[in-house]
């Protein structure tokens, strides 16, 4: 269970203080996927940042199974069981996909058929992936997609997605849901933060929250969330004419 | 069974990955002496004159047939320069993995340069592998300074796989190519440097003939405090085609001069040139910190990569 308690921070822009995020205090319990949205700017990534330990809050408390990590470093939460895919995945020149999802999961020995599932699980031609490096050869759809993979391949208890469905097309897109499906099945008790705009996300969350402005506007389950947030930036259809055929989700 | 220390075959299996004679053709050479020689029917090594070296002639028509000639020196304050040329005849498909590995643990520097000359005849391909290493803990030096001229005739390939990982002091690496027309060269450089050490590493690749390319990427390493300098210039005479990259990271007090350079003498040759210095990109530190790697654990992953 992740608790964040009056979590507040704020960057030095011209000399001036400006706020981020201010007096947030939220609770993911274990085996919950809560979906945060809300306006682009509002700090839905930052937030997702300090959890990770990639930022410091400036005041309040972020609690993980009961042990307050705030000042606990980007390594020592990964391996208390926090993980965090990235918005914009980082390339690697050299560095191959099975070694990242190697490094994912700790093993240096793990086989190159199971590094395969993972890529299966995110809808990638495993043998066409496995050997390509990391680097610019590979699209930004592609990219995203084995960022994925590395998060399911730690199996960690807290898995923080950053607009996981930003870049990828529909397949893919479809894929993305059965494989958090998967992910909630394959790890007793693991819960998901997931920030997106996109409706269809929103309908697999036991919770929603929204963040907008640099504080929590509102949260609750799903049902009673997401009448109020449809029609608004907060929950985005898919483009009508990609339900129908092909093309990339807008 | 070569008769060699233990410190000896570790140098080998560094060098040159072997733990015993290999197979096919080789001239294994230790400090300064032949230390075991093998010719086939088709690879024949013939020693210069006062151990200066080795003629190694490869026949016409020789394929999926390897040679290695590693050497390895022990002997503190030794210098040797040493002569090796091969004769590549035309249509032949062959590996040859050469390679210096100096260990020394005395006060007086050790020295090897190793000259090595290729005519590679028509047609044939010729993958090469050299690797340098360096141990030992004495104060002495450890240099290496190979010069490596490449003669490329008629759509002949060569492929070139330099490799400076670990413990050479100072380093001067000079390789030269002509090639002519329809011939190709790939080269492939990967430097690692530390302490203090001196790494120059200079490239000059004529593509002297029509339909002629070369490819000269060069990836590096620069730790601590020390300084390298790569210089490579493609030169295209003729309607060709040339590319040379030097992409480099810098680390500590690390220093790098990246000199890539073309000259085109035809109105058809085209030529590119790329480098990059920086260090190591802090997002790919903190991606791997999110795997629950330590910052030297990432570090290492990174660089590891980036030199595979």
């Amino acid at each position: 269970m992740l608790e964040l308690q009056n979590l507040s921070f704020s960057v030095t822009e011209d000399k001036h203080n400006k706020e981020i995020l201010r007096g947030i205090s939220l609770t993911i319990p274990d085996d919950k996927l809560v979906v945060l949205t809300g306006p682009n700017g509002g700090g839905k990534s930052t937030l997702a940042k300090l959890i990770a330990g990639i930022e410091q809050p400036i005041s309040g408390k972020i609690l993980f199974n009961g042990q307050d990590i705030t000042a606990l470093s980007i390594t020592e939460r990964a391996r208390l069981g926090i993980s965090y895919a990235f918005q914009q995945p980082v390339r690697f020149k050299g560095i191959q996909v099975l070694d990242l999802i190697r490094f994912a999961t700790g093993k240096n020995t793990l086989s190159v058929a199971e590094a395969c599932d993972y890529l299966a699980a995110v809808g990638l031609c495993a043998k066409d992936y496995i050997n390509r490096e990391v680097n610019n050869s590979l699209s930004g759809g592609e990219l995203k997609r084995i960022e994925i993979a590395t998060v399911l391949a730690r199996g960690a208890a807290l898995s923080i997605f950053d607009e996981p469905e930003a870049g990828i097309d529909l397949w893919s897109f479809q894929n993305l849901i059965q494989t958090f499906d998967e992910m909630r099945r394959s790890i007793p008790n693991s819960s998901f933060l997931i920030i997106s705009h996109q409706e269809r996300i929103l309908n697999i969350a036991d919770e929603i929250m929204v963040l907008s402005n640099g504080h929590l506007e509102q949260s609750g389950n799903k049902e009673e969330m997401l009448s109020e947030l449809i029609g608004t930036t907060s929950a985005v259809p898919g483009c009508r004419k990609v339900e129908g055929g092909n093309g990339s989700i807008c | 069974m070569l008769s060699m220390d233990e410190i000896k075959k570790r140098l080998l299996l560094e060098v040159a990955d072997l733990h015993d004679v290999p197979e096919g053709a080789y001239n294994i050479r230790a400090d300064g002496k032949s230390a075991g020689r093998r010719s086939s029917a088709n690879i024949i090594i013939t020693p210069k004159e006062h151990g200066s070296g080795l003629d190694i002639e490869i026949r016409p028509g020789t394929r999926n047939e390897s040679v290695h000639i590693p050497v390895v020196m022990t002997e503190s304050g030794l210098k040797e320069v040493v002569y090796n040329d091969f004769h590549i005849g035309d249509n032949c498909d062959i590996l040859i993995v050469a390679g210096c590995g100096i260990d020394n643990c005395g006060n007086q520097d050790s020295q090897h340069d190793g000259i090595h000359r290729f005519y590679v005849g028509k047609n044939s391909r010729v993958k090469y592998v050299e690797k340098h290493y360096g141990s030992g803990t004495g104060s002495g030096k450890r240099i290496l300074n190979p010069v490596t001229e490449v003669y490329q005739e008629e759509n002949s390939f060569v492929e070139m796989e330099m490799v400076q990982i670990k413990g050479v002091d100072d380093t001067n690496r000079t390789t030269n190519a002509d090639l002519s027309a329809g011939a190709k060269l790939i080269v492939r450089e990967r430097l690692m440097t530390h302490g203090e050490q001196n790494a120059y590493s200079k490239y000059v690749v004529n593509l002297n003939g029509a339909g002629s390319s070369a490819d000269v990427v060069s990836r590096s390493v620069a730790r601590d405090k020390s300084y390298q300098t790569f210089d490579a210039k493609v030169v295209g005479n003729a309607p060709c085609s040339g590319h040379t990259e030097c992409d480099s990271i810098i680390m500590d007090q690390g220093r790098i001069l990246a000199i890539p350079s073309l000259e085109a003498n035809d109105l058809d040759a085209a030529l590119v040139h790329e480098a990059a210095i920086g260090k190591i990109a802090g997002e790919q530190i903190v991606k791997l910190l999110t795997l629950g790697m330590t910052e030297a654990e990432a570090e290492e992953k990174i660089i590891n990569g980036f030199l595979k």
